[in-house]
């Protein structure tokens, strides 16, 4: 893919793997979605978008220890990688200088 | 009571694992799970279950569907190992291999060949567009003790059905009978087949003009040629307005060429076609009917095609009694009827006035005998690859081992059993383009394969389909049934019900092929019984020659002297009919002693004094014609048949009236079989008309060889009559094609038999080396206990002999019943004796040892510490 680029939703689930930290996966990202950002989607889409970081390798994933739960079955618990890091970063930075750039909205603090 | 733990609803956890990834089947349904249950605290279970339906179908996104599962390349390489296995199977036992497809191909073969037949047959007059509404208006003769169905109908009719049921009918055609003429040019004589038709003919027929229109027949003097008679005297060149002569008389000028009928049409041999109006005007007789018309000449023909809107049978009733009025019916009736052209070629033979049968039963015949070769060979493939397959049990375990399920072991089975049957259906298709040309000079036909008609297509798939699937789905369903530790262990033995099934196989082959044996013999029998009767006349050295043309008028005399005085014929009549057929028959014969109520009829035959001496009839009561005699213009000779339809006890010195004079006869013949060697000899009537003269027969002096003897006639008759070609044929060969139709099918019922025989020994010897190696183990036993060769042998025979016994009682008396009904057909008929039945069973034995020895010597032979050793 090679895409350095994110878009909106992927930069909101990338800060969200970070903020999880041990516990992200499809469904905990989805209830952090609704809590966090009001936003409500499915879990497919979650997972799709999970997919399509990990193949453009801004996430890594690896299947945690079977519990009683959820019959049994593993989760596939992700992190966020180096470029995965630092795509966020520059995505920052750009808002970051964009904001500073615009005197009276850096005063307003809106 | 506690209420069941809610689960998420199956039928969505179903859907979703169909079309998910197996690879994210795992988290994915643990994330549904959780969602599921954590939903269910807070609402209700159909609210959990709705949203989990909705979670699964919002999966359906390109990332998580699965990959078609026929990219797995696993699967490519399974498919590939299914054609090498099989492949090294078939190679592995060439002789096994060889048989059970070159069985099936020759089966095959067979059946397609008799297909085409049978579609030349059924599709026959077809090539005419008009063909379902054309039809041959005929005539039912009742007279007090037989109808009699005729073509020839008499002249009024035609206009009669044109005036009185003019709507009925598109078109009214007129003919004359399809005979030879001369055609001649200025410098090219030919001799040609044709006819006088009405203006509408080329209509009617549909014919596909290359030169002149439809309508190019509406002068009298016209003539349409076909495209070879065209070539042959014009060329490649336009022929419309050259002249020609028909029979050195009519003149007449060429304004169309046709396309050449195909072969498959009775109008085939139609070279050329001129017009009605000109067979009136050239015959006296019938320009004065009319104005006079005779409704008791019956020497036309009539063709009519039934408008739009008429049925054939509506018709058929209306035009029922036209002609009765018009005649004097001196104790008989007359009934007009439409025969239609559908079943010119099928169905144009009459019983008592009823349609009965004709090439049709042949037809039915041979389709049977064509599904029956095709059967024993599907049998004898099913019955061989069944046997041949228990041998692979080992490999089903294996297969099983290394985690096939069933389905691909079926599939497996299957698809080599397909792969075989187009192997084969292939191999017949080559076989066929190679034999097609033999098998219409055998059978008279012009086929071709009809690898443009979607039909021919539709059903050999559809047979490839049913064959394959036939001779593979016993191995498939029966060997992947097994438990893959028994397979292993190689101790599949078929069951009994197996056995029964090809030991029931066997009987049914044999039963085929001894009926066909049985049907070779009784059709060669009836051939040569009605080959040795006797013909009553002397046929070596007989010449004909037809007399078409006015030349010959009182040339007779001459060209008579000059061939006798160069002694190369030994004497030479005038005649009526020719030694093959009688062409005229009259009735109103009255004598002495005749019931009054009784309608006679007699075949009439016109000679010569000279008759006698030519033919070598033999005279048994009183005396021959004579030209010491004046009186023997009012003479008879009648033959012994005569004599006993008359019913007198000395016919010479009888007078008979007829026409208003008195005849006296004069002598009685032996029967001459003039017209059906199949049937008894019908009444004739010889009397003196050197008028009469159709045709002139000679006899060729013995001794002289009949090249030379041709060679001096012709040089006779181009000095006597210069404008009549050449042309003559032998009365012996004239009498031996009156057998073509049951030598026909003497040749192929032979042919059918040997293929059959030939098929199920293919089967019995592969049969044969299966029990073979399945008894080596008993047999080295039994040897080492002391069996002599020859009692194995007989062992081993024993079972197949059973059977074929068995199959020999099935067939006698399908056999016997099918060739009585076929005898029937024939008046002059050979009995069925109990010998043949016993020659084809023996010859059926006989053969069967004959297949199976090779095997069982073989086996009976092995030294017993090899047979016993192979574990």
């Amino acid at each position: 893919m090679g895409k350095e680029n994110i878009g909106e939703f992927e930069e909101l689930i990338l800060l969200l793997i970070l903020k999880l930290k041990e516990d992200a996966y499809g469904l905990a990202i989805r209830k952090a979605l609704k809590n966090q950002a009001e936003r409500t989607v499915t879990i497919g889409a979650v997972h799709s978008t999970l997919n399509r970081l990990e193949s453009k390798g801004f996430a890594e994933s690896y299947l945690s220890e079977a519990t009683d739960k959820r019959g049994g079955r593993r989760k596939r618990l992700f992190t966020i990688t180096a470029s995965g890091k630092k795509a966020l970063e520059k995505s920052r930075d750009l808002k970051v200088s964009l904001w500073t750039s615009i005197p009276e909205l850096a005063v307003n603090k809106i | 009571m506690k209420p069941k733990t809610p689960i998420p609803p199956r039928k969505a956890e179903k859907l979703l694992t169909w079309f998910l990834r197996d690879e994210l089947a795992e988290e994915v349904l643990g994330d549904l799970d959780e969602k599921f249950y954590s939903t269910l605290e807070k609402k209700s279970f159909r609210k959990a279950k709705l949203n989990y339906w909705y979670q699964v179908i919002n999966y359906i996104r390109p990332f998580a569907i699965e990959k078609s599962k026929s990219i797995n390349t696993n699967s490519v390489a399974m498919y590939r190992n299914f054609l090498k296995t099989g492949y090294r199977n078939l190679i592995r036992r060439k002789g096994h291999a060889i048989i059970n497809i070159g069985g099936l191909a020759l089966g095959m073969m067979v059946a397609i060949l008799i297909g085409l037949w049978v579609h030349y047959e059924l599709t026959y007059n077809q090539n005419h567009s008009n063909y379902e509404k054309i039809a041959q208006v005929m005539q039912h003769i009742k007279r007090s003790a037989s109808i009699s169905s005729h073509s020839a109908i008499p002249f009024p009719l035609g206009p009669e059905l044109k005036h009185s049921f003019g709507s009925d009918f598109e078109y009214v055609v007129m003919s004359s009978w399809q005979r030879d003429h001369i055609l001649s040019t200025e410098d090219q004589k030919l001799i040609r087949t044709g006819r006088h038709m009405d203006v509408d003919a080329p209509n009617m027929l549909s014919l596909n003009m290359i030169h002149g229109s439809l309508n190019a027949l509406d002068n009298p003097n016209s003539v349409l040629l076909n495209e070879s008679t065209s070539k042959a005297f014009f060329g490649d060149k336009d022929p419309v307005g050259q002249l020609l002569t028909i029979d050195n008389e009519l003149n007449v000028t060429v304004t169309g060429v046709y396309e050449d009928i195909p072969q498959n049409s009775d109008f085939k041999d139609l070279d050329y076609l001129a017009t009605w109006q000109l067979y009136i005007n050239s015959n006296n007789h019938i320009m004065a009917q009319l104005e006079n018309p005779k409704w008791d000449n019956n020497s036309f023909q009539l063709f009519v095609q039934l408008a739009d809107q008429a049925y054939l049978e509506t018709v058929s009733q209306k035009i029922k009694g036209v002609k009765s009025p018009h005649v004097q019916t001196k104790g008989r009736s007359f009934e007009i009827f439409l025969h239609p052209m559908a079943d010119w070629h099928l169905r144009s033979r009459w019983r008592n006035g009823v349609q009965d049968g004709g090439q049709i039963q042949y037809v039915w015949l041979f389709g049977i005998i064509g599904v029956f070769v095709l059967v024993l060979a599907c049998t004898n493939f099913m019955n061989l690859s069944t046997a041949h397959s228990e041998k692979r049990s080992k490999e089903v375990g294996i297969r099983k081992a290394i985690g096939s399920n069933r389905g691909l072991l079926i599939g497996q089975f299957l698809i080599e059993s397909f792969l075989v049957v187009m192997l084969a259906f292939v191999i017949a298709l080559v076989g066929i383009a190679l034999l097609l040309p033999y098998f219409n000079q055998l059978a008279d036909k012009g086929i071709s394969l009809p690898f443009n008609l979607p039909i021919f297509w539709m059903l050999s798939i559809a047979f490839i389909g049913i064959t394959g699937f036939l001779s593979g789905v016993y191995p498939a369903f029966y060997l992947s049934s097994f438990k893959t530790t028994s397979a292993l262990k190689g101790a599949l033995k078929s069951g009994s019900f197996s056995k029964l099934i090809r030991k029931g196989l066997v009987v049914f082959q044999f039963a085929i092929s001894v009926s066909l044996i049985i049907g070779t013999i009784i059709v060669h029998q009836q051939i040569n019984h009605t080959k040795n009767r006797s013909v009553g006349y002397d046929q070596s050295g007989l010449i004909m020659f037809e007399v078409t043309t006015p030349d010959y008028n009182g040339k007779l005399d001459v060209l008579r002297n000059e061939l006798l005085n160069k002694n190369v014929i030994v004497e030479m009549t005038p005649s009526s009919s020719p030694m093959h057929a009688i062409h005229n028959g009259n009735s109103g014969f009255d004598w002495e002693g005749k019931d009054p109520g009784f309608s006679s009829s007699f075949a009439t035959i016109w000679v010569s004094n000279n008759y006698g001496k030519t033919v070598g009839w033999q005279v048994t009561e009183g005396r021959d014609f004579s030209e010491k005699f004046a009186t023997d213009s009012s003479a008879f000779v009648i033959n012994e048949a005569a004599v006993k339809y008359m019913g007198i006890d000395n016919p010479v010195g009888t007078k008979v009236k007829w026409n208003d004079q008195e005849y006296r006869i004069i002598g009685v013949v032996k029967d001459v079989v003039m017209h059906s060697p199949h049937r008894p000899v019908h009444q004739a009537i010889y009397m003196m008309d050197n008028n009469r003269v159709n045709w002139l027969i000679m006899k060729l002096t013995p001794g002289i060889p009949t090249s030379e003897s041709l060679q001096i006639i012709e040089e006779v008759f181009s000095e006597v009559i210069p404008n009549v070609p050449f042309e003559y044929s032998f009365a012996d060969q004239e009498y031996a094609l009156k057998f073509a139709a049951e030598e026909r099918i003497a040749a192929l019922a032979g042919i059918f038999a040997v293929l059959a025989v030939f098929i199920s020994c293919l089967g019995l010897y592969g049969l044969a080396s299966y029990m073979a190696e399945q008894r080596t183990k008993e047999i080295g036993i039994r040897k080492v206990l002391g069996a002599k060769l020859t009692d194995l042998w007989k062992l081993m025979s024993k079972d197949f002999v059973f059977l074929v016994v068995v199959a020999c009682l099935i067939a006698t008396p399908l056999a016997y019943i099918g060739l009585d009904n076929w005898l029937n057909n024939y008046e002059y008929r050979t009995e069925i004796h109990w010998l043949t039945f016993a020659i084809a069973s023996v010859m059926a034995i006989v053969i069967t040892l004959l297949t199976i020895s090779h095997h069982t010597a073989k086996t009976a032979k092995l030294n017993p510490v090899k047979s016993l050793r192979s574990e």
